[in-house]
């Protein structure tokens, strides 16, 4: 068993809470509704008005205590009465549970309440959901565009927009934040200077774009555009079959793509109510925790290149080629991987795996320790790192981060302990919680997470290799071995079955969750019995993380913003998607 | 039980020691990169770049690359315009426009085959689907191409022979007790595809190809 655990890990089984003493009331006058045999507690809110008053009470209630705002939602159902429905999942640190609340909007009067400030997480969320599927939240400070840009016209995820339209945008409609357009002397700043940074500047990560306010070399305020890579992932799943997903998977956050196909099988897989063989189980295991080591060494190395540490760069770019190398042999495909199957995994583990796993784990420390000695009581990085961006636990939850970088601000949390899926409740490993919540600690508790992860491979190797198959054998999920389809009529014409119609996903919804490499990564799946998904949405970790970093920057240097954004790990194929 | 909450409203960073002030703790770190300096120096430690495109990374037997159309042993298509390919596409980068074949055991054959190569993202599921093993993956990695139309593969590329060379397949159906006589099948169908074209440049990739598998 992991050490330490604080809760004991919440059944997944579809469960009722009671409900407080505080909401009884609004339970007996309609307003609320428990709705039942669903993977999590579930709430339909049906009185709007009482959205903030709601979730205050959940918030600080000490029956529910739900702090950490997860995902908002937004669901399109145009035969219903009230056609959309804003699903908020909630998350209590402090009790280990779980709430999704749902809130019916009608078309014709298409306005919520803003939760900003119960969880200020819900602002980019609330942003999203406005513009795409048209909910106005009253009382929102910037309900601008986010992922869509300036001259969009329509909102993508309706059932009823045609994914087929173009819009083309024109440089007068570019985004443009007020404090670009004074002129010098307008405000009583020493020395004012606005600056652009990004979107095609090599420190920017991709195709991020920060705008800013210098007063000298200090910054006073900022603002964020981003959507250069947004592709409407969410919307081409409901174009797609089920298990054509899983190569879109691949690319949300392409520095751990293995992850991203497990979390997305796991949910499909239970929402069929099947369970992969314990080969896969363990493989998926395994070649997760090498993503996960592999994301920690990008963005490590990546925080100290914009640190001007390129030496360490290079270390950690070799493990991340050693591991490319074990994909490689495991599915065909270094980046994207594509490794996994609805049931199982894509194909069986290469005869010299348990060697190359061995070979990696003798490899990886000795790097790792190299940079340990040259960073980790390096005055010049401690200098750039230590007290740069620190925001506090409490902070933290409240914008809704999870993963390493909250564990960097002291709050204990790890999907793998707290809600252990696959086989993590059977191996030992610790969570590393430090307390500075600054750049440099962020970086520590990515450097004891790869040790950590190491430890989990080691145990799983010295444990063997299960036997069996690699993919389960149910004719209606998984594809029948090619021998049998090329020479028995049954397999054939399961095997066309299954490639015309798709799996067949059972009514229901489900919100099923991994410890992704950035934090909780989550996917909310909502299944209409056919065979392509209603709707999915994905909880993406760094989505959070970015929608803080104007806070974060704000009074420091030029030069902190790029050490900042390498060291939250902003993947702009997940933020975006 | 140790309880999470409430969460610390304060941080506490990292502290330097006095050595660490006065940059004494540099000197481990020298000592690091002249250990690798050394060690790259006296070639210990194998250098992980390679002089691309001259030297170039070997990929195992499941690289997803460009895609191969197998052939008959007689050198027409395997392909029977089945369309699974085309349906389990993620990208929709296949093509498929079927004909009638001659021979009135096979039925039908694809009179055009395409793939846009731009669109495709290499997933595999083409070779996933194909029930007739007739599309299978190369190792061949690098496609550039001047115009989008190039990019878009038309079947007497997707068919070319060199890539019949078993070093050079990639992802498709493994069967390890038939691999062997599989492979001498493809041989075999390969040498009359050389035989059929009566010399030439494909007759010499064909002596290439045997003896680089054989």
């Amino acid at each position: 068993m992991p050490t330490q655990a604080p809760n004991p890990p919440s059944s997944t089984e579809p469960s009722t809470t009671p409900l407080p003493e505080a909401f009884a009331e609004k339970l007996a006058a309609g307003a609320l509704e428990a709705q039942e045999g669903l993977d999590q507690p579930t709430w339909v809110l049906h009185d709007r008005s009482i959205l903030p008053e709601v979730a205050r009470e959940l918030r600080d209630n000490p029956e529910t205590r739900f702090d950490l705002m997860l995902d908002l939602c937004g669901v399109d159902f145009p035969d219903r009465e009230e056609r959309f429905e804003a699903v908020y999942h909630l998350y209590s640190l402090p009790r280990g549970e779980r709430l999704r609340l749902k809130v019916p909007v009608p078309e014709d009067d298409a306005v919520l309440p803003s939760l900003i400030p119960v969880w200020k997480a819900t602002n980019w969320f609330e942003r999203e959901c406005h513009e795409m599927f048209g909910i106005e939240f009253e009382g929102h400070p910037n309900l601008s565009r986010l992922l869509t840009h300036e001259a969009f016209q329509g909102h993508p995820l309706r059932k009823d927009y045609d994914p087929a339209r173009r819009w083309i945008l024109t440089e007068d409609k570019i985004y443009q934040p007020k404090f670009l357009e004074l002129e010098e002397g307008e405000d009583d700043m020493f020395e004012r200077m606005a600056l652009n940074l990004g979107p095609s500047h090599p420190a920017m990560h991709g195709t991020f774009r920060v705008m800013a306010v210098l007063d000298g070399e200090s910054i006073v305020d900022s603002d964020l555009e981003t959507g250069y890579l947004h592709r409407c992932f969410e919307k081409m799943c409901e174009t797609h079959t089920w298990q054509q997903v899983i190569p879109y998977t691949d690319r949300l956050n392409y520095c751990s793509s293995f992850i991203n196909n497990v979390a997305y099988t796991k949910t499909v897989e239970k929402m069929l109510g099947i369970e992969a063989p314990p080969k896969a189980i363990w493989a998926r295991m395994i070649l997760s925790e090498f993503s996960r080591i592999m994301d920690h060494c990008v963005c490590n190395g990546s925080t100290l290149v914009d640190a001007g540490a390129l030496t360490n760069f290079w270390y950690f770019f070799q493990i991340r080629e050693e591991i490319y190398g074990l994909l490689e042999a495991c599915t065909g495909a270094r980046l994207t991987v594509s490794g996994t199957r609805i049931g199982g995994l894509m194909q069986d583990l290469p005869p010299d795996f348990m060697e190359r796993c061995r070979k990696l784990l003798d490899i990886i420390p000795e790097f790792v320790e190299d940079v340990e000695k040259l960073i980790y009581r390096n005055r010049i990085w401690l200098d750039r790192a230590v007290g740069i961006a620190a925001i506090s636990g409490a902070d933290a939850v409240d914008w809704g981060w999870t993963g390493p970088c909250l564990r960097a601000s002291g709050v204990d949390y790890d999907v793998r302990r707290d809600h252990p899926y696959d086989d993590y409740d059977k191996v030992d490993f610790d969570i590393p919680v430090l307390q500075g919540g600054d750049v440099h600690d962020r970086f520590r508790v990515r450097m004891m997470e790869i040790r950590e992860s190491l430890k989990i491979v080691r145990q799983l190797l010295d444990r063997g290799m299960p036997k069996g198959s690699h993919i389960v054998d149910d004719p209606h999920v998984a594809l029948p071995p090619k021998e049998a389809c090329y020479n028995q009529m049954e397999s054939m014409i399961y095997h066309f079955k299954l490639i015309m119609d798709g799996i067949q996903v059972p009514t229901g919804e489900r919100y099923d969750m991994v410890e992704g490499a950035n934090g909780e990564l989550g996917f909310y799946c909502i299944s209409d019995g056919s065979s392509k998904p209603y709707r999915i949405k994905v909880r993406p970790p760094c989505f959070p993380l970015f929608a803080t970093f104007s806070k974060l920057i704000k009074g420091g240097s030029l030069s902190d913003v790029i050490v900042t954004l390498g060291g939250l790990n902003v993947i702009a194929g997940e933020l975006e998607r | 039980m140790p309880t999470r909450t409430p969460h610390p409203t304060e941080v506490r960073p990292y502290r330097k020691s006095l050595a660490e002030s006065l940059y004494l703790t540099l000197i481990p770190g020298l000592f690091v990169t002249l250990k690798h300096f050394v060690q790259n120096l006296l070639g210990r430690r194998a250098s992980y770049t390679i002089e691309y495109p001259e030297e170039r990374r070997e990929y195992s037997h499941r690289y997803r690359g460009h895609h191969i159309l197998t052939t008959r042993p007689d050198g027409s298509v395997r392909c029977v315009a089945c369309y699974l390919c085309a349906q389990a596409c993620p990208a929709e980068c296949i093509h498929i426009e079927a004909g009638e074949h001659p021979d009135e055991n096979i039925e039908k054959y694809p009179l055009v085959y395409e793939i846009d190569m731009l669109r495709c993202v290499f997933c595999g599921y083409c070779v996933d689907a194909c029930p007739e093993e007739a599309i299978i993956m190369s190792n061949n990695y690098d496609m550039a191409y001047f115009t989008r139309e190039q990019s878009i593969v038309g079947k007497a590329d997707l068919m070319k022979p060199f890539t019949f060379d078993e070093s050079r397949l990639g992802y498709r159906p493994t069967f390890p007790e038939e691999d062997a006589q599989r492979a001498e099948m493809r041989r075999e169908a390969f040498d009359l595809v050389a035989a059929a074209r009566s010399g030439g440049a494909g007759a010499g990739q064909g002596e290439g190809a045997h003896s680089a598998t054989g």
